[in-house]
């Protein structure tokens, strides 16, 4: 298991230098964000909707062309580095889970037998070892949404991006994949930048929550949860968790216009 | 196992209430009524139609009772079959070369926006212009009898095809798009494993319309082409019987051609059920 630095003795990962983002010439969506992501960080956007923080995800994955400003990868940057989880499971209905899980590969030119051992890693880790030859129908929401993580981290990435990948699950589900988002992160040592809404499911997963505010969409400020890993069930219910949260609902308040 | 165990195992034989008994037997009856009903209306209405016949002596050249019909399936037969190997074979000609040129401009449509808008357009003016009014003319421009049926036919089944194929080529998860996109796929890889099997439930469903238009270009183009020594679909035997005042023998033709409708239709939902039946909505059974 690779060991986790202490922040602040992290290698940097990349920098997204100054992004500005508009759209249509004049809503601007993101305005002079700058984020240093080191390696082995957890780090959460949180704010209300509106606040850019999934154009920020999706400047960062190159989906959307910053209007200033760059996103600027420490080393080179190649096709595995990047794992995505979207709100949806996003799996093609048509493909079995173990096919799904194959994608990443499959797009670089990799045939089945030659990654299978990888797949089946990466099944097993969240797993469904067992459900290599079943179809997306078949599964519940929770499992869909771990393939759609085992495709994520199937060839290791160097960083991978969440978008509230938790939000259309009900409670139990998501506190269960929020534990195991965690193991798994520990195991491969992989960074994490996840968009989500909830201070709770931030304050529980990251290490650097990073609070945003709306029009424009800006970086307000950041959170630091220096509570070690791993973190379990007690720590929900201890009272540094409880300290953090309020913390953190102080800046989202803040992020909201609200007197905090 | 405890008497508590046994209890919740065999509690749930015992406890069908009222309700779930209604609920089984109007699903039982669903089942049988399903093939039950239209084989009794058919056995209803033929013989209404042969007491009608007979109750107002009606002569054969203006309504033959359903014996005269049979009687000429069964005379007939060897010609008639004949008629329908040809007129199929039409058929099926130009629903293979609707699918290839219906799809294959779909996906050419979806790889070229300059092609699609410059053609688009023509393509839907091809399909709203009715075949009977175009046909004649193709018989003057295409020598062969049977191009010029098949460009008939054709002319009637790929919109159908092209549009429900180019929908489909659009209809495409958004995320998913991103996902490719963000794992360097080639235009090539979103087409294969991404657009064309999204496009697929559409593709499946231009094709059962388009099953049925190709018989009916099939059957407008023979009306309009004539013999011309290339032997006679049903249409025509049909038309021919009619000049007869073979009255029997254009009913016989006519349930060939369409029982050859049923049979195109019912053997394409086979084939797109197979396809679907392990992923896709439509063909999926509901539990419960």
């Amino acid at each position: 298991m690779p060991t986790l630095l202490p922040l602040g003795q992290r290698p940097p990962l990349l920098r997204m230098n100054h992004v500005d983002k508009v759209f249509n010439g004049n809503i601007v969506a993101l305005r002079d964000m700058t984020l240093d992501v080191n390696q082995g960080d957890f780090i959460s956007l949180l704010g209300p909707s509106g606040c850019g923080k999934s154009t920020a995800l999706r400047v960062i994955a190159d989906l959307l062309h910053p209007t200033r400003g760059k996103v600027e990868w420490e080393g080179a940057h190649g096709l595995g580095d990047l794992g995505v989880v979207f709100q949806e499971p996003t799996l093609m209905p048509w493909a079995t889970v173990a096919q799904n899980v194959w994608l990443p590969y499959r797009l670089r030119g990799n045939s089945y037998s030659s990654v299978r051992d990888e797949v089946r890693e990466s099944l097993r880790l969240v797993g469904l070892e067992n459900f290599l030859d079943a179809y997306p129908r078949e599964l519940s929401g929770g499992m869909k949404m771990r393939v759609s993580i085992a495709r994520a981290m199937v060839t290791n990435p160097r960083l991978i991006l969440m978008d509230e990948p938790f939000a259309a699950l009900d409670e139990i589900t998501r506190h269960k994949l929020n534990n195991d988002l965690l193991k798994l992160k520990a195991k491969i040592g992989c960074t994490v930048i996840f968009v989500t809404h909830s201070v709770f499911e931030s304050v529980f997963l990251s290490d650097r929550i990073i609070v945003m505010a709306a029009r424009p969409g800006r970086v307000l400020r950041e959170v630091q949860v220096d509570a070690p890993y791993p973190r379990d069930e007690d720590f929900r219910t201890s009272a540094g968790y409880a300290a953090h949260t309020r913390a953190a609902s102080e800046a989202l308040k803040e992020a909201m216009g609200e007197p905090a | 196992m405890t008497t508590t165990d046994q209890g919740l195992l065999s509690s749930p034989v015992d406890a069908i209430d009222a309700d779930e008994q209604r609920r089984a037997r109007a699903a039982r009856t669903e089942r049988i009524a399903k093939w039950a009903l239209p084989v009794i209306m058919m056995v209803l209405v033929i013989a209404a139609w042969a007491w009608v016949v007979r109750a107002n002596e009606i002569p054969h050249y203006i309504l033959p009772g359903p014996d005269r019909v049979w009687g000429s399936l069964r005379d007939d037969w060897a010609m008639l079959i004949d008629a329908a190997y040809l007129t199929g074979r039409i058929t099926l000609l130009a629903l293979l070369l609707a699918v290839v040129g219906g799809a294959g401009l779909a996906i050419v449509f979806n790889q070229s926006k300059l092609l699609e808008l410059s053609f688009y357009p023509y393509a839907v003016i091809l399909q709203v212009t009715p075949v009977v009014s175009i046909a004649p003319l193709i018989f003057i421009y295409v020598d062969s009898k049977v191009a010029g049926m098949l460009l008939c036919a054709w002319l009637v089944a790929f919109f159908p095809v092209l549009s429900s194929t180019t929908l489909g080529l659009n209809s495409v998860d958004h995320n998913l798009r991103d996902l490719f996109r963000i794992y360097g796929a080639t235009r090539w890889q979103r087409l294969r494993y991404l657009q064309l099997p999204s496009a697929l439930p559409y593709f499946l469903g231009g094709l059962k319309i388009a099953g049925g238009l190709s018989l009916i270009g099939a059957v407008v183009a023979e009306l309009v082409a004539g013999t011309g020594g290339i032997g006679s679909g049903l249409a025509f035997r049909i038309q021919e019987a009619g000049y007869r005042l073979n009255i029997a023998r254009m009913f016989a033709a006519l349930s060939l051609v369409a029982a050859m409708g049923v049979f195109i239709f019912a053997a394409l939902s086979i084939f797109s059920h197979l396809l679907l039946r392990k992923w896709h909505e439509s063909a999926l059974k509901r539990d419960g």
